[in-house]
């Protein structure tokens, strides 16, 4: 019981850093129709930008840990939403209303050459992180297993739901989320309502990339290190997780982060590590053989 | 003139569907322009909305010339166009669609304008909760007309405003047309091939085929005219 629980809270931790990132992939998707294979080079970007943050203001001299994390996660959020918009901008506006291939293709050489910048700039090997926050809670003690729940996975969980519920709100209740969602439904119309529909796209991938931003933050501080090639397997994960929940879907792609990240943590906790990714993968098959549309997703007929 | 067409052509890929479009909309008239399907209408409405751009001509709303502005530039100068096929966002609410018609409008003005739109169509104001998909196709065409009147145009575009709706729908949709001209003093350029109530309705009319206006006049004119009679209004290509 104390060993499942120990799983549970890593696995929601986990769950809350993919499905952050997956939103950036299906908001980009339920926009523009198409998979922004460059989102999980943002996410690593992120974590570099929270690193280098944390670094110059460790240099700096501010020691108030919470001030810090603050400055680090602005500082890293508004970097990785410039690297969206520019990415939008280069790489996808020029060939929108070309058919749906060439903006993937260029998706994945953005990709590329976001990954590349970064060893070239950074180097190829690994950078550690002292850690930030430190210590926890013991939620429970059995059968000579101690349950730990620690401050970081507090914040992780805590931020997540702050912002998940914040992004939720903005959608639904904004002049921008409307028109996203317009811009959604029916590009055309909502250019005809007066919509700037090339600003609402900068808009979601900014958005998009902020969120991204938030995961390689909680990334660095969690595991401790970052690499110039975390961003593919996150962006896969995240990816999954997107898909798993419905393409398209916000409620979706925050479900199916959680379930990837549950998936993830029991099948290391209970089977054997190197296969996590064939159980996340099984099940993703699984449910797409069920349910085409993923867990959330709508049904294609509904597209009008 | 609200509305200066000259030379106007457009095209679909290498289809040209605008062969050189001349004509205009007074201030605060009802302008029908009504031909068979395929005549190019729908074409024309869109491409004075920039979809799709105009290859050669002009468009000038009052003094501007509006032709190389981007779709959502021009509907800000005052253009709103309830199009072919509604288009409703259809899983946004009904009062969402409505307010996205106000996008371009002053803020300050949507309760008003929302109490008369429904005002004008009390259908919608019993549906404002539900998804603008599960509206019925008169409701849909209200809807479309509705959102349009949020963004208090100067120019109304309507595209086919009686397709597919009972005789009795269509007569109220073109009651509340002729209602809003008189209210709000607002330009209105129709298109139709439901000649006979577009030219009753309409102060002047136009006659497209092929890409070309053909004939035009007052609508009480080209409703004696024997051509049209033939073509557009007993049976003929309807």
């Amino acid at each position: 019981m104390a060993y499942f629980l120990q799983q549970l809270v890593n696995g929601v931790a986990l769950g809350a850093i993919y499905g952050l990132i997956a939103i950036g992939y299906t908001m980009v998707y339920g926009i523009i129709g198409m998979i922004n294979f460059a989102h999980g080079e943002i996410f690593m970007i992120g974590a570099f930008l929270s690193l280098i943050a944390l670094l110059l203001i460790a240099a700096l001299g501010i020691s108030n840990v919470p001030l810090a994390l603050a400055l680090t996660l602005l500082f890293a959020m508004a970097f990785a939403a410039l690297y969206g918009w520019t990415v939008e901008r280069l790489a996808y506006r020029p060939l929108r209303g070309s058919q749906r291939l060439a903006p993937l293709i260029s998706a994945i050489g953005m990709s590329i050459v976001l990954q590349n910048t970064v060893q070239l700039l950074q180097g190829a090997r690994v950078k550690p992180l002292q850690p930030v926050i430190t210590g926890g809670l013991v939620l429970m003690e059995g059968d000579g297993f101690v349950v730990r729940l620690s401050y970081l996975q507090i914040i992780i969980m805590l931020l997540t739901l702050a912002l998940m519920i914040g992004f939720t709100w903005l959608i639904h209740n904004t002049t921008l989320g409307r028109a996203q969602r317009a811009t959604e439904q029916d590009m055309t119309m909502a250019a005809l309502v007066g919509i700037d529909v090339d600003r609402t796209i900068s808009a979601t991938f900014v958005m998009g990339a902020a969120l991204a931003a938030v995961a390689g933050l909680m990334v660095t501080l969690y595991y401790g290190v970052v690499d110039f090639y975390i961003g593919f397997h996150a962006g896969v994960k995240a990816f999954t997780a997107a898909v798993l929940g419905g393409i398209g879907s916000l409620p979706g792609a925050m479900l199916g982060g959680l379930l990837i990240g549950l998936i993830e943590a029991f099948w290391s906790g209970y089977f054997t590590i190197e296969y996590k990714d064939v159980a996340a993968f099984a099940i993703l098959i699984l449910v797409l053989i069920f349910r085409p549309t993923g867990l959330l997703g709508r049904p294609e007929i509904e597209k009008v | 003139m609200m509305l200066t067409v000259e030379g106007l052509v457009a095209a679909y890929g290498r289809i040209e569907a605008l062969k050189g479009v001349d004509l205009t909309v007074a201030e605060g008239e009802i302008v029908a322009l009504i031909g068979a399907n395929g005549a190019g209408k729908t074409t024309l409405l869109m491409s004075l909305c920039g979809r799709p751009r105009a290859k050669a001509g002009r468009i000038r709303l009052l003094d501007d010339d509006i032709a190389h502005l981007p779709t959502f530039a021009i509907v800000r100068k005052g253009v709103a166009i309830a199009p072919e096929g509604r288009r409703i966002f259809p899983r946004l609410s009904v009062l969402e669609n409505l307010r996205l018609g106000a996008v371009t409008a002053d803020p300050a003005y949507f309760d008003s304008d929302l109490k008369r739109v429904l005002g004008l169509f009390p259908r919608l104001k019993e549906r404002l909760d539900q998804r603008g998909g599960t509206l019925s196709g008169g409701e849909q065409q209200m809807l479309a007309i509705g959102r349009a009147l949020m963004a208090r145009p100067r120019l109304l575009l309507l595209d086919e405003p009686s397709l597919g709706l009972a005789p009795l729908v269509v007569r109220q949709i073109f009651d509340i047309i002729a209602a809003i001209r008189a209210e709000q003093k607002v330009t209105v350029f129709l298109v139709e091939q439901n000649a006979h109530h577009a030219l009753r309705l309409a102060d002047r009319g136009y006659v497209m085929v092929n890409g070309r206006i053909t004939l035009s006049g007052s609508g009480a004119e080209l409703l004696a005219n024997p051509e049209i009679r033939a073509a557009y209004l007993d049976g003929g290509h309807g």
